[in-house]
């Protein structure tokens, strides 16, 4: 009933400036965000490339990550060398 | 020993001072020895919110500097002889004290008092680092526009990293009707956004700047919805479980008939 009045009136959900708000909040959050130390970078480093280890060579010294802002998004960029695959862990095989 | 807690909010004009005086005011009500220190040094204002404002010798500045004792700057409630204000300074600027001077008064307060509010000025600088220096507590305020949230996030994040652990939040002047459709972020949206715990709502509510013109907080007005709801939060402070107020209550018929005859309704 209510999505019928909503309808007739053309305020679809997405269309609300409530939507809005919490969209614009949403990035604008995320920006502010962003402005992390190099030290939890330096940590988050860390941590990825030991999870990746178990997986591949890579060169650590080459290794690069950032935060890239862009219009209405923010990616998490990691450029991370490999120089040779690892055998699989047994694990992962079945 | 009593509980020192600070108000912040970050942008100014969410409630802070509106805030503090009516959770102060309703802690006395319950019978709880309360000081309300306002820290907004230059820009004073719980006196006025309180009505209090002729009664003011000294502030917390002669108190720090030495010009007099804690107990003759401390001014006594007209109404509840368990309240106190110990009004900021008005010719001064913030740098006048420092934070250190803060804690040391909070923690003199602290031996008398149960529950010390201090009312923060709004921003990150100076003044922000001196009211929360004495605090073993934090409450945001905020209301449900993106500045003020943003103001509040950024807060939330200074204030945990100045070991005040786990603010509580309050979401203020909400309007039912614009949530209802869909002009204004709602409680979920904001504890989505900001993700700490909710410590109570208040409705956008006329009877706040009725009382304040009168230098009466609403909680002393039995139909004030407002009112009513900093009377909640100030029994969630003192640790009762008390559910959120019904937003929805102000637009039916009957409240408001209820209210016309002085009936209670929140």
């Amino acid at each position: 009933m209510l999505e019928l009045l909503q309808r007739v009136f053309g305020r679809e959900a997405s269309r609300t400036s409530k939507y809005l708000a919490k969209e614009r909040l949403r990035l604008v959050l995320m920006h502010d965000r962003m402005d992390i130390s190099p030290q939890i970078l330096e940590s988050l480093r860390a941590d990825l490339l030991k999870v990746i280890t178990e997986y591949m060579v890579v060169d650590e010294g080459a290794t690069e990550i950032a935060l890239h802002r862009g219009q209405g998004s923010v990616a998490l960029v990691a450029n991370i060398p490999v120089l040779k695959m690892k055998r699989l862990p047994q694990k992962l095989k079945n | 020993m009593g509980e020192a807690l600070v108000i912040t909010s970050g942008k100014g004009g969410v409630g802070k001072t509106t805030t503090a005086a009516n959770i102060g005011t309703s802690l006395a009500m319950m019978g709880y020895r309360v000081v309300l220190v306002d820290a907004d040094i230059g820009l004073r204002n719980l006196d006025v919110v309180m009505g209090l404002e002729n009664r003011i010798v000294y502030d917390l500045v002669d108190v720090v500097q030495g010009r007099c004792r804690l107990r003759q700057a401390l001014i006594r409630d007209r109404r509840f002889e368990s309240l106190f204000l110990l009004p900021a300074a008005q010719t001064k600027d913030k740098t006048a004290v420092n934070p250190e001077q803060v804690r040391d008064l909070c923690q003199e307060l602290e031996k008398e008092n149960d529950y010390i509010i201090v009312d923060c000025p709004a921003g990150i600088e100076q003044g922000f680092r001196n009211a929360i220096a004495g605090a073993n507590k934090a409450i945001v305020v905020t209301t449900p526009e993106v500045a003020a949230v943003r103001d509040a996030d950024r807060i939330i994040g200074l204030l945990e990293a100045s070991e005040l652990r786990n603010p509580l939040l309050i979401l203020n002047r909400i309007r039912s009707r614009m949530v209802k459709r869909g002009d204004m972020l709602d409680v979920e949206d904001v504890i989505e956004h900001l993700a700490i715990d909710l410590l109570g709502i208040v409705p956008e509510d006329e009877t706040i700047i009725i009382s304040t013109n009168r230098g009466e907080p609403a909680v002393l007005n039995v139909n004030s919805r407002a009112g009513a709801a900093y009377r909640n939060i100030s029994r969630r402070i003192v640790g009762e479980e008390v559910p959120l107020i019904d937003l929805e209550a102000n637009g039916s018929f009957v409240q408001r008939v209820k209210r016309l005859f002085g009936l209670r309704t929140g």
